[in-house]
């Protein structure tokens, strides 16, 4: 689709061990290879638990990799870049700031003045579909609201690289796919990268360019799976098609097998 | 773009509105009925209040009068209500009761708003800078565990009888819960709301004044509370020691001419002053969490 395809993200071998509380170590991911183009929408799926969620703390640069390298824009992570957007599983927005001020948050934080963040944050609240509610506080609103503003709160930042840790995994299944078909009208408009975090493996196809399935924990990269579903894509009706069915059956038996190992491990633990 | 609150409750109002249609009289009167079986209720509870306080001054009364419990020591309530009419009236040995009231209220006041204010800096920064609750963390415990309205007779040797020795009782009996309170509250900041502030392009600083402090406000409130009570004792214990002025040396100049009636009189004044007190502090806070969600009952 991009003329110029430069890599946006490259992980060279990164690795990250954490500290248990017991003291022991963990290895979240190990051995990263994985490299994202501008303007690709990718999506990783892994079993439940395995390290998918550490990927994306090592490229937005909220944790730092134990071993190995983490590139964003051709240079090394070091902190919090500011063309880095994140939405987070669990809700993240602040629940005593209105939705407005919510969405204003990001370039408020970032310097802009304050006429000028709210003029941004309103037209990002209208392409949500929240104008209405702008005054409203965060506990006044649906879980697929409160989501949207989180989703306006990333957007009006302009990232160029937007991670998301399974989004839309606390939502009910027909708000999810709304909430899907939403998110790829906003991005179509920017051009960002996309790395989408998910376990739901229809969710990833419907959604992404490429999707890369992760091994059981500790978490590398297993295959990588090219989806030429055409575009702009309604997720709904692109799961009923006979291409969709095609690639699903063939990443799942890549994934199934990772799922499988995941499910033996954890029975064996509670043996 | 559809939006799902737009369309969820409209089939439901729908259908609510042609039931009030087709039943509308019945639905009415039942609504009606309910309001009506709740304000019996309310009424039955304030009626129930009113009468549990009356008996129990009631028996206190008879008890006393009948010498049962020896009115010396015990008193009654008609003479601890002559009392406070006297002194409101005809002012107490000291002065004017308002200006004992004032004192007092004072007093606590002063110390309570030093004591919030340092507490809850001094909570919110060891909350937030790893260093210094490390070092000063074994110190502020050991204080903690010093059973501190024994500091108030040194507070009157170093302050005198004036206010500050009572400010100054009041301030350390506050200090400490509220403390706690902002360090826990600091502590226990949502991850997940930091992370996104800051990816979001927070500083430090912004997370600590637009994220740390704003979700520790209830955690703080709930110890502003308890420590307005802690505040009273302060004063009151300070003034009980040695003052020239307030409500506690109106107790102990009551107990040293054997007036019970003047200990209790001066006890209900303090109540009253102390529920007034606790009044405002909700309506603060009230006004405070608009964005909280509202009270979803109690659970009966």
């Amino acid at each position: 689709m991009s003329i110029q395809k430069r890599p946006v993200i490259e992980l060279r071998g990164a690795s990250k061990v954490f500290r248990t509380p017991s003291g022991g170590l963990h290895t979240a991911v190990r051995d990263l290879n994985l490299t994202v183009e501008q303007g690709e929408f990718v999506a990783v799926v892994g079993p439940t638990g395995c390290g998918k969620s550490t990927t994306l703390t090592l490229v937005s640069g909220l944790e730092e990799a134990t071993e190995g390298e983490v590139m964003v824009g051709g240079a090394p992570v070091s902190g919090i870049g500011d063309k880095v957007g994140f939405v987070f599983q669990q809700d993240a927005v602040f629940p005593w700031r209105s939705v407005l001020s919510n969405v204003m948050a990001g370039p408020r934080f970032r310097g802009v003045p304050k006429a000028e963040a709210k003029e941004r944050a309103r037209s990002w609240l209208a392409r949500v579909g929240l104008s209405a509610f702008e005054d409203r506080y965060p506990h006044q609103l649906s879980g697929g609201q409160r989501k949207r503003v989180a989703l306006a709160a990333t957007f009006v930042n302009d990232p160029e690289l937007l991670l998301m840790d399974e989004p839309f995994s606390a939502l009910d299944v027909q708000t999810r796919a709304l909430m899907s078909d939403e998110l790829l009208d906003l991005w179509a408009g920017t051009g960002a990268s996309v790395v989408f975090v998910t376990h739901d493996l229809e969710e990833s196809i419907a959604l992404a360019d490429k999707v890369v399935v992760m091994t059981a924990g500790p978490a590398t990269v297993k295959e990588i799976f090219t989806i030429d579903l055409p575009r702009p894509r309604r997720v709904e009706a692109v799961r009923l098609e006979p291409r969709f069915v095609e690639i699903y059956r063939e990443i799942w038996s890549s994934l199934g097998e990772e799922v499988r190992i995941t499910r033996e491990r954890s029975a064996s633990d509670a043996a | 773009m559809p939006l799902e609150t737009d369309s969820a409750p409209a089939p439901k109002a729908r259908a609510a509105a042609e039931n009030a249609g087709s039943t509308g009289t019945t639905g009415g009167t039942r609504a009606q009925a309910r309001a009506r079986a709740a304000r019996n209720r309310r009424i039955t509870v304030y009626t129930a209040r009113v009468l549990l306080l009356i008996g129990l001054l009631g028996l206190w009364e008879w008890l006393a009068r009948s010498a049962v419990i020896d009115p010396f020591n015990f008193s009654m309530p008609s003479k601890i209500w002559d009392q406070i009419v006297r002194w409101a009236t005809d002012g107490t040995p000291q002065g004017s009761l308002w200006e004992q009231i004032w004192y007092t209220l004072y007093e606590a006041l002063v110390g309570w708003i030093i004591g919030v204010v340092a507490g809850v800096i001094l909570g919110i920064a060891l909350g937030r800078v790893r260093f210094l609750s490390d070092v000063l963390g074994p110190y502020i415990k050991v204080l903690n565990a010093l059973p501190r309205i024994v500091l108030a007779p040194i507070f009157l040797i170093w302050f005198g009888l004036g206010p500050a020795s009572k400010i100054a009782s009041a301030v350390v009996l506050v200090f400490f819960p509220v403390f706690f309170n902002a360090f826990q509250g600091a502590r226990e900041v949502d991850r997940n709301l930091v992370a996104n502030a800051r990816i979001l392009g927070a500083s430090n600083r912004q997370v600590t004044f637009q994220v740390v402090i704003p979700s520790a406000t209830s955690w703080i409130f709930t110890s502003l509370h308890v420590s307005f009570g802690f505040a009273l004792i302060g004063a009151i214990v300070g003034e009980y020691i040695g003052a020239t002025k307030g409500l506690g040396l109106l107790v102990s100049a009551s107990q040293g001419t054997f007036n019970a009636a003047g200990v209790y009189a001066a006890m209900v004044i303090l109540a009253v002053v102390a529920l007034l007190a606790e009044g405002v502090l909700s309506f603060l806070e009230r006004s405070l969490f608009r964005w909280k969600p509202a009270d979803s009952g109690d659970g009966r």
